[in-house]
């Protein structure tokens, strides 16, 4: 079977201004995803560079924008896609080359939320433990692989990218906001009571639209909004 | 490393809220003003203006005018805050849309109190 594809090139040492390759490529009947077929294509053009690890939807790393929706290469079926398929980096990123762009804006955000449980109690000898009701609590929230499908498809991410937190890292934020073990909840609530890091999201859904876990930022910052209206009212 | 981000202004949620109460208001003002146009399809001038100058249609008219306003400033500033980067130009846009705002308030107070 012959795939055709309509793929974002720009490498910045050789390329004026980025530009979009026509390109096609005879695939193996092995080739089941989006990934093993950009793979394919390195047989016919070895210069086309993306990034790629764990191949089953896991680490995060082959995110992209697939016929216009930001998704991972790896998890996405061939015959699911319209031909040509049209493949952009992630948008509102700053791209390093190709389909793979600077993730340092998107990690700042989501270091900035202090994505680790705080806790300077003295700890048991065993280790801290959880009901299985407040365990519950954290499903939806740490299965998060950090991909970025969510964030930069966001318009108030893009508008914002230095100010808002976006929807992954307030899904995060969630996350330790919602874990018993962390005793944090107040500054994490006040780190994020702010008109750009939290506010920006008007509720436009297209983070639970593209995430690839079937997540729900969205939720998360409802829950996060709902805990600062309790600690006012 | 020293972190210089400055993070948390501490303010926002009032707004969110503020934004979601004032809509309630209008909401309520609105499904009541529908239920009279529809109950008083016949109304004349006079029986509008009668409706119109009870004091507490009135506190009730002002009232949702308020919510309106209210509503328009968080919806207005946060289309600036999207969009205009430049501190200066966004400073001055939000002083302008408070000036159009106050008013439509006096305005609003005029005819809604001058029937």
């Amino acid at each position: 079977m012959k795939m055709q594809f309509k793929i974002y090139r720009y490498n910045p040492d050789v390329d004026a201004k980025p530009y979009m390759q026509d390109i096609e490529v005879e695939l193996e009947p092995s080739d089941k995803k989006l990934l093993d077929a950009l793979v394919r294509l390195k047989t016919v053009d070895d210069s086309l560079s993306f990034r790629r690890s764990c191949r089953e939807g896991v680490c995060g790393s082959d995110a992209m924008n697939i016929n216009g929706k930001n998704g991972l290469a790896c998890v996405t079926d061939i015959v699911s896609l319209k031909q040509p398929v049209e493949i952009r980096p992630l948008p509102g990123l700053p791209v390093i080359r190709d389909l793979i762009v600077d993730m340092t804006q998107f990690f700042k955000q989501y270091n900035s939320i202090k994505p680790y449980v705080i806790n300077d109690t003295p700890p048991p000898s065993h280790e801290r433990l959880q009901s299985p009701k407040d365990r519950e609590e954290l499903d939806g929230l740490y299965e998060c692989i950090l991909c970025a499908c969510c964030s930069t498809s966001c318009p108030s991410f893009w508008w914002n990218p230095d100010k808002f937190v976006g929807p992954a890292g307030l899904l995060a934020a969630y996350r330790f906001i919602a874990d018993t073990r962390d005793t944090a909840i107040n500054e994490r609530l006040d780190n994020l009571e702010d008109p750009y890091r939290l506010f920006r999201c008007h509720s436009i859904m297209n983070c639970v639209d593209v995430c690839p876990k079937h997540l729900n930022p969205t939720k998360a910052i409802g829950k996060i909004k709902e805990l600062m209206v309790k600690r006012i009212a | 490393m020293v972190n210089r981000h400055v993070i948390g202004a501490h303010y926002g949620l009032r707004d969110w809220l503020l934004q979601r109460i004032t809509a309630v208001v209008m909401l309520v003002y609105t499904i009541g003003l529908v239920t009279f146009l529809v109950l008083a399809a016949q109304a004349t001038y006079e029986g509008w203006q009668t409706l119109f100058s009870l004091t507490w249609v009135r506190v009730l008219s002002t009232v949702t005018v308020i919510a309106l306003l209210l509503h328009a400033w968080v919806g207005i500033r946060d289309i600036w805050m999207d969009y205009v980067q430049p501190l200066g130009l966004r400073l001055s846009l939000h002083v302008a849309t408070i000036l159009w705002l106050v008013g439509n308030f006096v305005y609003a107070v005029k005819v809604v109190w001058g029937v």
